[in-house]
């Protein structure tokens, strides 16, 4: 047990967490681009068309997927920000504010097939309802996270302030939702929920799984690459950065 | 307790040498109601319907105003830094500092509101509802606004950061304090949107100044 | 086998605007942030090693 502690501390040093997200990046970008040709295989050829949507509804297939991963990608945050305001470890804010762009581009696409997806089937590229609401709020929280910690010049008050902001915005979000849910029940807005089609079936299920899946391994993997960058920017004076094999030309 | 209401008094004093701050709010709330009639149309029907909306969006940007100078002098001048360093738990002092600013920058709007309210042809009891609710409301914007004005201590650009932090989280508050006059107008009860508010107030009570001392301390750094 | 043909693929019986926006821009911003991440990273290795090698030409 004792062992293992140790270990995980050992990877939590920025000097030996870069070569291993170097070994653990193609990885996870390998998975991503299987499973993201198996999602699209599926979300156009094998899910059948729907009887009341027609084509459209495959929008939900990156709709629903980014939108989940949107939301993933800010809880995720903000465990690295609790990890980082606990335990004072240095890679935590780093891998924050790694994943702070990924989130707001899931939070965009969301927001952007959701508009493309209300045209066609509510005839208005934007709703006022309670999820679509609650994730342009969702996208506001990751813009004010990343002008913050881009405004504070050192990074380590940037990497505890953007902690205090991510936490304070995950124990706000299920206030938003729920605020926001009961604001749109109390104005009759859209009926029309997004993720309930009439009958979800299994084929559809499955390929917002895969495609899910897709998403989440290519967030590591593109966060992975990011800690890497912000690895050096911060480390840029260490010794080991100067022994690094490809700083030697 | 001593220390927290000497800070009170303390600010509420400062407050008091610098009138024209609080006046600026309240003019500034004034003339953004103001604005909307002639923006609209002074049909009062649709002034009516309007109104809980934009007098709280008016009063929780006029609260917003002065937030950026709730921790700002105190920073310049070292006060801040000994509060850190006093015996007192700095989240009590913090406390009275909010209170202070909501005293000095809540209050007076909840006072004027009603006021304004006349202008959307409120009737009485709704705007006995815009008092009770704004009441219960303008706290919570002053403690949520401490915890962004502690994060920006000292941070360029600070007053427009401040509002992009502070905005998208003061939503639930006015969802629930314009849903409260909403109510009232379509003649539901507003009991409920007013108790879910007094539960945000609780909540903000106990959480907001232990993260705006966490920011605080960091920005002390 | 949904699609007898290829125009038919590509018109989504009608939604083929809305469709292809959405997973085109869904493609497009993954493939630019991608891009974006390895820029970022290649630059910063440039910069240290520049700043690495005008520090061993001061030493000599």
């Amino acid at each position: 047990m004792s062992q293992r502690l140790i270990n995980w501390f050992k990877f939590a040093s920025p000097a030996s967490f870069y070569p291993l997200a170097g070994t653990l990046w193609p990885w996870f970008a390998g998975l991503a681009s299987v499973l993201c040709a198996v999602g699209l295989w599926i979300s156009f050829f094998v899910a059948p068309t729907d009887f009341q949507q027609g084509e459209g509804y495959r929008i939900i297939f990156i709709h629903v997927p980014a939108s989940w991963m949107s939301m993933f990608i800010y809880c995720v945050m903000a465990f690295w920000a609790a990890i980082g305001i606990t335990f004072n470890t240095r890679l935590s804010g780093m891998m924050s504010s790694a994943l702070a762009p990924t989130g707001a581009l899931f939070a965009f696409l969301s927001l952007w097939t959701g508009a493309l997806w209300g045209k066609p089937m509510w005839g208005a590229w934007w709703v006022w309802d309670a999820r679509l609401t609650s994730e342009l709020i969702l996208f506001f929280l990751y813009i004010g996270y990343i002008a913050l910690t881009s405004a504070i010049d050192d990074p380590r008050r940037a990497d505890k302030a953007g902690a205090i902001v991510a936490l304070v915005g995950v124990i706000n979000v299920p206030i938003i939702y729920f605020s926001v849910k009961w604001w749109n029940t109390l104005h009759q807005g859209a009926s029309v929920s997004m993720t309930k089609a009439p009958t979800m079936a299994t084929t559809m299920l499955w390929g917002m799984l895969i495609m899910a899946l897709a998403f989440w391994m290519y967030s590591i993997a593109i966060a992975l690459y990011r800690v890497r960058a912000i690895i050096l920017e911060r480390e840029r004076h260490a010794t080991w950065v100067a022994e690094l094999p490809e700083m030697q030309r | 307790m001593n220390a927290f209401l000497a800070i009170v008094r303390r600010d509420l004093l400062l407050a008091a040498r610098r009138k024209s701050e609080v006046f600026t709010a309240l003019f500034f709330f004034m003339i953004v109601v103001s604005l909307f009639p002639l923006g609209i149309g002074p049909e009062s029907a649709t002034l009516r319907r309007i109104a809980p909306g934009v007098l709280w969006v008016a009063a929780l940007l006029a609260a917003m105003l002065s937030l950026n100078r709730l921790f700002a002098a105190d920073h310049q001048d070292g006060t801040l830094e000994q509060m850190s360093l006093s015996p007192t738990p700095l989240a009590l002092l913090v406390s009275g500092k909010v209170l202070a600013h909501w005293l000095t920058a809540g209050l007076p709007l909840v006072l004027l509101a009603p006021v304004l309210g006349l202008q959307f042809d409120l009737s009485p009891r709704s705007l006995g509802v815009l008092m009770i609710s704004l009441l219960l409301g303008t706290p919570v914007l002053s403690l949520v606004g401490a915890i962004g004005a502690a994060l920006t201590l000292g941070v360029r650009g600070g007053g427009v950061l401040l509002s992009l932090l502070v905005l998208p989280l003061y939503i639930p508050a006015l969802i629930f304090g314009a849903g409260a006059v909403e109510a009232d107008l379509a003649g539901l009860g507003a009991g409920g949107h007013l108790s879910l508010l007094g539960a945000l107030l609780a909540l903000g009570v106990f959480f907001a100044p232990w993260a705006a001392t966490a920011a605080l301390r960091i920005a002390l750094e | 086998m949904n699609w007898g043909s290829t125009s038919e693929f590509f018109a989504m019986g009608g939604y083929g605007f809305y469709v292809w926006g959405s997973f085109g821009v869904t493609a497009a911003a993954l493939l630019i942030e991608a891009l974006l991440a390895r820029k970022r990273l290649s630059d910063t290795r440039r910069l240290l090693r520049r700043e690495l090698a005008a520090d061993r030409d001061n030493q000599d």
